[in-house]
């Protein structure tokens, strides 16, 4: 439980002061206010490799990682299916809407496919919330890695409906308003409006008074339940939230590769979801998105990087696993937990400092 | 047992008819409409022997797996990939000398040094925090799979079956009366026949071990509570370094086994992890009994459908799992 001990420890304060302030945190930080701005204009720094291939697939994957992080973070789940819910989400976009595989595909128009694949995958993922709700900790972890799997092996063998191993190809994207929004412009900006959306929603949630009551569930359930809380009932709505996020993230992913296949739902790629969260850090919703762009980056580059120290290039994984070990080993919160720490160890060599909290 | 029966006398009554319709069709000849209805005998028996065989290799990565949970309630996520580096040292060692049996004793050696080498260097050090330790192993198998796939290749690899244990053997079973009124017997590989004994013999031994020795007394009380056991002056890090090491073996010694009559490949890993995870969920985390069963469940229910339901058999598996966590979310035979 060290993970979820340790998110408590750095909430908390944060949370007091956002409300006392009563305010989004966002408004008086300035280092938001120049991301923000760069976000927006990214279209006129980057070309279409560097929007599409990094920035967009930053945010998709840092919005999927978001839903672990609400889930780690305020409830203290750590679950390794969202990336399952949001591959079902993609599937069923896949199969409700227009796509190569015509015998599958049942060619609904993107507006009525979307909700239907969002719907589906919420029930979804409620349900393996409900399943996991009734075990606590790392068992939690257990049973969410064997609905992945299960569900990746599922996929594999199932012709009728998840066409096998090949998968569904050459997905619909969506057409109106005179724009094609798989285009790479609009396309970065609808990912950017989703995952803004998911991340501001995180935040407001937090400190909603369903996320303090998930947050003092996650603390201390026993007393949660004293206190008259339905402990169960919030961890199972936190999952349907959590799913929720996943889900749209899904549906950007399929939309951005325009293909899905049992690969992208690989019991690897599940684990990936949670070194993500876990390098950014699961404290708060920005996290994700800074483990996002460090996963990016490592995948695209490190094959040439490493080439270019006369190593391997194929030793990719290698460098992830190692990197995550050392982040796991050294900082129990990630690459802000380190930020932070040094932020801290600067703060306390001015004089008269009264100490920074102690993290371990 | 008594006290099963008396506590629910109907349930007992379904399992001893259930029980006795499983060995009725295992011992007698098929009349031909139930080999009309559901296939032929000698695909049941086939697909009943891989199953309980299949249940015995389950049984010995997932008995190191739970051991090691119960005592230190540390779940190690890197116990796949420590299946398939026992099943690679085995190769390369029934490879280079030809000896199947030597192949089995240095996997488990070297496996229980990776045991022995993680519990010092990276468990004890954060003893007590469940979810790190989880992630660590995450991140070793992450680590491990890719120096194996490094090391090995993605190629296939089968261990030699030793010449005395290649071939089938006739079994007092059978299936078919010819129209001559000769009985056609079943034939079944040795090799797995052998195996799945010996890992019946491993499990035995193993509940011996707990039950009736020194050692395993402090193991069980470790289990019961580590603490109050430190307390009464058992050296408890040497006791988790045994365990862990003898854990770690076992899923070696599971390597081997698994590397001879399936193959080895990257992926095994997962494959493993996930099976011995589902066994454990089914049967109990901690209990040794409770892996055995599991494991006997788990085996049958993926050879016989994939047998009968071959698109959903992995499907099955899952259902009995879901099925577990929504009656009994402790597992069929944890004691909590």
């Amino acid at each position: 439980m060290s993970l979820a001990h340790d998110a408590r420890v750095a909430v908390r304060p944060a949370t007091m002061a956002q409300r006392a302030a009563r305010t989004w945190p966002e408004v008086n930080n300035p280092a938001a206010w120049i991301v923000a701005v760069i976000l927006l204009i990214m279209p006129l720094i980057a070309s279409g490799f560097f929007l599409i291939e990094i920035f967009a697939t930053t945010l998709i994957l840092g919005t999927m990682a978001l839903s672990l992080m609400f889930l780690a973070g305020y409830g203290g789940m750590v679950s390794l299916m969202q990336l399952t819910i949001a591959g079902f989400s993609a599937y069923m976009v896949a199969v409700f809407g227009v796509s190569g595989n015509a015998n599958i595909s049942l060619g609904w128009p993107w507006w009525l496919a979307v909700p239907m694949a969002l719907a589906l995958a919420i029930a979804f993922g409620t349900l393996g919330g409900a399943l996991a709700v009734r075990t606590e900790g790392i068992y939690t972890i257990m049973i969410t890695l064997a609905i992945g799997a299960a569900f990746y092996y599922f996929t594999n063998q199932n012709w009728a409906i998840f066409n096998g191993h090949t998968g569904i190809n050459t997905v619909a994207t969506p057409h109106f308003w005179g724009v094609n929004w798989r285009a790479d412009i609009p396309f970065y900006y609808l990912v950017l409006a989703v995952a803004a959306l998911c991340y501001f929603a995180v935040e407001y949630l937090s400190r909603a008074p369903f996320g303090l009551a998930l947050q003092g569930v996650r603390d201390n359930p026993r007393r949660m339940a004293a206190l008259g809380f339905n402990v169960n009932a919030h961890r199972i709505a936190a999952y349907a939230f959590a799913s929720f996020v996943a889900a749209l993230a899904g549906v950007l992913q399929v939309w951005n590769y325009r293909q899905i296949s049992p690969g992208s739902v690989s019991v690897g790629a599940c684990i990936d979801v949670l070194i993500i969260a876990v390098v950014g850090g699961i404290t708060r919703p920005i996290g994700p998105f800074i483990g996002a762009l460090i996963f990016v980056l490592l995948r695209t580059f490190a094959l040439d990087f490493l080439v270019r120290l006369g190593l391997d290039g194929n030793r990719f994984r290698l460098l992830i696993g190692l990197g995550f070990l050392a982040i796991v080993f050294w900082s129990s919160d990630g690459v802000i937990g380190l930020w932070q720490r040094w932020r801290q160890s600067q703060r306390s060599n001015a004089p008269s400092s009264s100490g920074g909290r102690h993290h371990g | 047992m008594s006290r099963f029966v008396e506590r629910h006398p109907a349930w007992a009554l379904i399992a001893i008819i259930a029980i006795a319709m499983v060995l009725w069709l295992i011992f007698a000849v098929w009349p031909p409409g139930l080999e009309e209805a559901i296939g032929r005998k000698r695909i049941f028996l086939n697909a009943l022997f891989n199953g309980i065989t299949l249940g015995g290799l389950y049984f010995l990565v997932a008995s190191g797996f739970t051991l090691i949970f119960g005592l230190m309630r540390n779940v190690n996520l890197a116990h796949g990939s420590l299946y398939l580096f026992g099943g690679y040292v085995g190769y390369a060692i029934s490879a280079s000398t030809g000896s199947w049996i030597l192949s089995f004793i240095v996997a488990f050696i070297l496996t229980a040094l990776v045991g022995v080498l993680l519990q010092v260097i990276v468990f004890r050090r954060m003893e007590g925090q469940d979810l790190r330790q989880t992630m660590v192993t995450i991140g070793l198998s992450i680590v491990f799979a890719d120096l194996m796939l490094w090391a090995c290749g993605g190629d296939f690899y089968q261990i030699q079956t030793p010449n005395w244990l290649i071939g089938p053997v006739e079994l007092p079973l059978v299936t078919a009366i010819k129209s001559s009124g000769e009985p056609v017997y079943l034939r079944y590989p040795l090799v797995r026949l052998v195996i799945f004994i010996s890992s019946v013999i491993i499990g035995v031994a193993m509940w011996l071990a707990l039950n009736r020795t020194r050692i395993g007394m402090i193991i069980r009380a470790g289990v019961d509570d580590r603490d109050i056991l430190a307390a009464t002056g058992v050296r408890i890090q040497l006791v988790f370094v045994l365990v862990f090491a003898f854990g770690a073996g076992l899923a070696g010694i599971a390597g081997v086994v698994g590397g001879t009559f399936q193959s080895l490949s990257p992926g095994e890993d997962i494959r493993f992890l996930l099976a011995s995870l589902v066994v454990v969920i089914v049967g109990g985390m901690g209990s040794i009994p409770g892996a055995a069963l599991g494991a006997l469940i788990i085996g049958l229910a993926e050879q016989l459908g994939s047998v009968y339901i071959p698109t959903y058999a992995i499907v099955v598996t899952f259902l009995i799992m879901v099925l577990v966590l929504a009656i009994r979310p402790q597992g069929l035979l944890a004691r909590r």
